[in-house]
């Protein structure tokens, strides 16, 4: 295959994966999106392995290291659960991120490239960069990896002074940037490469700690942005368009799933980075700085019987899942009782706050798994208005997001952040284990509220109880 | 040591309800109580001696054996003069007291130096008081049982149908007053399938009249009704005229009415005339719920049911005995409710704490002194508050499309210039070959923003796996580096470059097919 032909078949894969990209704009286009990217990639790995580049005979080592990668891949593909997709993706961007080092250094120490003046110093630049990205992403998407799949605590790890220690940080790697790009043979730069790299893991993994759990909605969709980034940084590297346009359009998806997130959440994306909610000026107690703001009144708990009685009774129901449902994995008994209220012709539908559960999206996943129909689960601005109509407002498994101190009280930590208006609803329901504020530590008016009933108990036994009784 | 309960069995003719059932005993002895019931308390509530004792609590063989053990005392009905006689001194009693109309009754409970809450005397504009309110309680029972009653004295359906036989209208209701038993009489009258029509002197409650299912007939003239408390207060001469009209016109269109309008301490006001009566159609009902206070319509016979005019005019004033299971059982639980509140130790003792709102306004007697009326309860202000501090919530944020304004032209402007200084740095000290890997860098970051901001918010997970997928495009780096066509005279370190090259295809392969794979198995969960 001629290098025309190569370059043009990286055309049409660029094309196919933009089109990939705009086919998930809605759920009938979304299959035969994920198909365009499927035959993009086939498209680019073969006019690469058939191109000018590639040599006879490095075929059998490509096909046998894509095998073996291919296996495992689908076999994780396949045995994940649905619960667990936040860890997948976390745990597959650190895959990019480690491939993108390993590039970098080959690419480095590749002496049969050469350039001159600014160009090489251009080289060395997208080199250092593209290890720099590839080794942040990496070391921070196995510690997101860790943390989603609970083998990290969620709790923010907040060291003193974490912002300076970041800033010497980024002063050493400028410093060994400097030293690296001024290393006249391989071996020299090898030390300032080396020590960059070590110095951006660490970076990664302090960033990922000071992090919380419901702040990781925006840790994994920015990590998915850096793999991008290191992808393009890549193909800056080897003079590689293909990556550069892919990588970019990572990238920039990324960065916008960021951004959603955190409008999601009323806060900044610098200040969900610098970590810690409330932690930042040191005024760890919320409650004292309100006053007024301290929910009065008492909790009226109620058992399942009462919930499958003032579900029959409803008319329209609005069901908020949050992070418990996932964790309780109750998805699959919601869905049964959502099926036996619309089967009696109640109007239930889905309410799905976009920072619920640990990554973009988790919810609506969750319950697609669950055969829940798309079409009644709503997103917040299509369903907050629906509220007062409705009869019966079942919360599980969330707290933060259904917090009306967000709107009714501006000392609230979590002020402005858009939330679900859950408590316009003739009666809300809220299933909790405990009595214990969320995330953000801010106590919830809601459950104080006139019409909010706690329902306690793990959410999938409490679930399961309440489909008994509704079936009897 | 636990405190005693005694139940004693109401002596008040024809009441029929009794002060707890055996499902609340259970609950009260797991408070820490002792609970006594006198025997054949509850047989006209259908709860017989045998379900109490397997509840749990003791058979008194006499009132008097009763009374004289009971530390608390739960009645339903005020105690008479022979009960008060046999009232231990310091025990406590919990019933039904009407302070205000029964001053006799407060000096000799008072003489007996004992502690009374009159469970009438509750504080209901406290949130957390609805759980004890048996007005509240008894009231919906009684607006009930008035259509159920209406309902036996009429002669059709109440709803409409088409049978075989011939259309059959359905029945026309007007309830007037829209209190808890009117509103319990709508949402009854209504769910048998009557047309319902009501009226209330408050306009706040047409609202809560539609959501049971009624439609508000309004009075045609302006004047606001609320006298504090949620009860009513009299009106105006000119009120009262526009309101008879309306009545009047009511009463010739529609089957059946039921009145509930009371005023407290006075008797009810007459809202239906004799006329009116003879206004309607043979075979009509009117359920008079304020018979006891003389009643609505002239033509009442308080305790009767009697025809005039050929209308049946039902005058009961036992409706909530006519319930009596339902309505004892709904009393016991706000007892139990109280009881709770007066022991949070939850060891069985009780707590007569008059700093609580609640407490305080029920006791109307405290170790013999009179406590009634209590001052008006402080209106819990964290519950007002913070609505009157709402904020105005921040800008519609969530950025599905578009975001949602302009940027300001001084936050454009400074854009602009770093862009433009950016471009021109780069443009300045980059070679040419850069700079097209760059354009197309730049491009395919606006194509992705493009792309990505169409992508609906429940499709974010499969927009990550996917995207995910893409990325491993750095496999791509992997291949060309793995055995590059070389000329021969170029040495270079093969072998390492080989391994790591074939670790990032690895690691590449594995996010490929992984990604792709999984995006498949999601997308194909999405079902309409």
């Amino acid at each position: 295959m001629s290098e025309s032909l190569a370059t043009v078949s990286y055309l049409g894969a660029a094309i196919l994966f933009i089109l990939c990209l705009g086919g998930l704009s809605n759920q009938e286009t979304a299959r035969r999106g994920n198909l365009y990217g499927m035959i993009g990639m086939a498209i680019a790995v073969l006019a690469t392995v058939f191109g000018p580049r590639v040599a006879s005979m490095g075929l059998p080592w490509i096909i046998g290291s894509m095998v073996v990668g291919g296996a495992i891949g689908v076999y994780l593909a396949r045995v994940v659960k649905m619960t667990q997709m936040p860890e997948l993706v976390a745990f597959m961007h650190s895959l990019v991120g480690l491939a993108a080092c390993l590039v970098g250094f080959a690419s480095y120490i590749d002496t049969s490239i050469t350039f001159t003046g600014a160009e090489k110093a251009i080289h060395e630049i997208e080199i250092y960069v593209g290890i720099l990205i590839g080794a942040v992403t990496f070391s921070g998407s196995v510690i997101a990896f860790g943390k989603l799949s609970g083998k990290i605590g969620g709790k923010p790890m907040l060291l003193p002074g974490r912002h300076f220690i970041n800033l010497i940080g980024l002063l050493v790697v400028v410093y060994f940037g400097y030293a690296f790009l001024n290393a006249h043979t391989v071996a020299d730069g090898m030390t300032p490469l080396i020590v960059m790299t070590v110095i951006a893991l660490l970076f990664g993994i302090h960033m990922v700690m000071a992090i919380g759990g419901a702040d990781m909605p925006v840790v994994v969709s920015m990590l998915n942005s850096y793999s991008g980034w290191a992808a393009a940084a890549t193909g800056f590297m080897l003079s590689n368009d293909l990556l550069i346009v892919t990588g970019a359009l990572v990238g920039s998806s990324g960065a916008i799933l960021s951004y959603i997130m955190c409008s999601a959440m009323n806060r900044n994306f610098i200040s969900v980075i610098a970590g810690g909610f409330g932690s930042d000026g040191g005024t760890p107690a919320p409650k004292a700085a309100g006053g007024s703001a301290e929910p009065a009144g008492e909790v009226s708990p109620i058992l399942a019987v009462e919930t499958a009685e003032l579900l029959r009774e409803a008319k329209n129901v609005v069901i908020v899942p949050g992070y418990g449902m996932a964790v309780a994995q109750a998805q699959h008994t919601v869905f049964e009782i959502t099926s036996f209220l619309r089967a009696k012709g109640v109007n239930v539908r889905f309410a799905i706050h976009p920072v619920a559960g640990r990554m973009p999206g988790h919810m609506n996943v969750l319950l697609a798994e669950a055969k829940v129909p798309y079409d009644i689960v709503m997103e917040m601005d299509e369903i907050n208005e629906d509220f007062p109509e409705t009869d019966v407002a079942m919360v599980i498994g969330a707290n933060d997001i259904v917090n009306p101190a967000a709107q009714e009280d501006p000392t609230s930590p979590i002020a402005g952040m858009p939330v679900l208006e859950v408590w316009k609803a003739k009666t809300t329901i809220v299933m909790k284990r405990s009595m214990a504020s969320g995330y953000a530590g801010v106590d919830n008016p809601l459950f104080y509220k006139e019409n909010n009933r706690m329902l306690f108990g793990d959410a999938k036994k409490m679930l399961d109880e309440v489909l008994v009784v509704l079936k009897t | 040591m636990s405190l005693l309960i005694g139940v004693p069995r109401e002596v008040f003719a024809g009441e029929k309800r009794v002060a707890t059932v055996p499902e609340v005993v259970e609950k009260l002895i797991k408070l820490g109580f002792k609970v006594i019931v006198e025997t054949g308390a509850g047989d006209s509530a259908n709860s017989s001696d045998d379900a109490y004792r397997a509840a749990g609590a003791e058979i008194a063989e006499s009132a008097a054996a009763l009374w004289s053990g009971a530390d608390m005392v739960f009645k339903v009905r005020a105690p008479n003069d022979e009960e008060v006689g046999m009232m231990r001194e310091g025990s406590t009693l919990i019933s039904f007291i009407w302070p205000a109309q029964s001053p006799e009754l407060m000096q000799k409970l008072a003489a007996k130096k004992v502690t009374v809450l009159a469970i009438d005397a509750l504080p209901r504009q406290l949130s957390r008081a609805q759980k004890m309110d048996a007005l509240t309680s008894q009231a919906g029972v009684a607006g009930y049982r008035a259509v159920i009653e209406a309902a036996n004295g009429f002669g059709r359906f109440f709803n409409g149908q088409i049978t075989a036989a011939g259309k059959v209208p359905p029945a026309k209701v007007f309830i007037a007053g829209a209190g808890v038993a009117g509103l319990a009489a709508i949402g009854t009258a209504a769910g048998l399938g009557a047309i319902v029509r009501a009226n209330d002197t408050r306009a706040e409650v047409a609202d809560q009249v539609k959501s049971l299912g009624g439609e508000f007939v309004k009075v045609d003239y302006e004047e606001e009704g609320s006298g504090g408390g949620g009860y009513a207060k009299v009106m105006s001469e000119g009120f009262q005229q526009a309101q008879r009209e309306m009545y009047a016109k009511q009463a010739r269109e529609v089957d059946i009415i039921i009145t509930t309008a009371l005023i407290p301490g006075k008797p009810a006001p007459k809202l239906i005339t004799a006329e009116m009566v003879q206004s309607m159609k043979p075979g009509s009902v009117i359920v008079d719920m304020a018979a006891e206070q003389g009643g609505n319509c002239e033509l009442t016979e308080p305790g009767q049911a009697v025809v005039k005019h050929g209308v049946t005019i039902i005058g009961y004033t036992d409706l909530v005995s006519r319930l009596a299971k339902q309505s004892s059982t709904l009393y016991a639980t706000n007892l139990f409710r109280l009881t709770e509140e007066l022991c949070k130790t939850k060891d069985g003792q009780i707590n007569v704490n008059m700093e609580d709102d609640a407490i305080r306004g029920l006791t109307v007697i405290k170790d013999g002194e009179i406590t009634w009326p209590a001052p008006a309860p402080k209106i819990p202000v964290a519950a007002a508050k913070p609505a009157a501090a709402a904020v105005p919530v921040a800008k519609k944020s969530h950025g599905h499309g578009e975001p949602s304004e302009p940027m300001s032209p001084k936050n454009m402007a400074i854009m602009f210039a770093v862009a433009g200084a950016l471009f021109w740095l780069i443009g300045a000290y980059a070679p040419i070959a850069f700079l097209g890997h760059f354009t197309v860098f730049v491009l395919a970051c606006f194509i992705g923003y493009m792309v990505v901001w169409n992508v609906k918010p429940a499709l974010h997970t499969p927009l990550m796996s996917v995207t995910n997928a893409v990325s491993s495009i750095i496999a791509i780096g992997a291949l060309v580096q793995i055995a590059p066509p070389l000329a021969a005279d170029i040495v270079r370190p093969d072998a390492v470059i080989r391994w790591l090259a074939i670790g990032s295809i690895v690691l590449a392969t594995i996010n490929m097919f992984g990604g792709f794979a999984v995006t498949q198995r999601m997308l194909e969960m999405f079902r309409k």
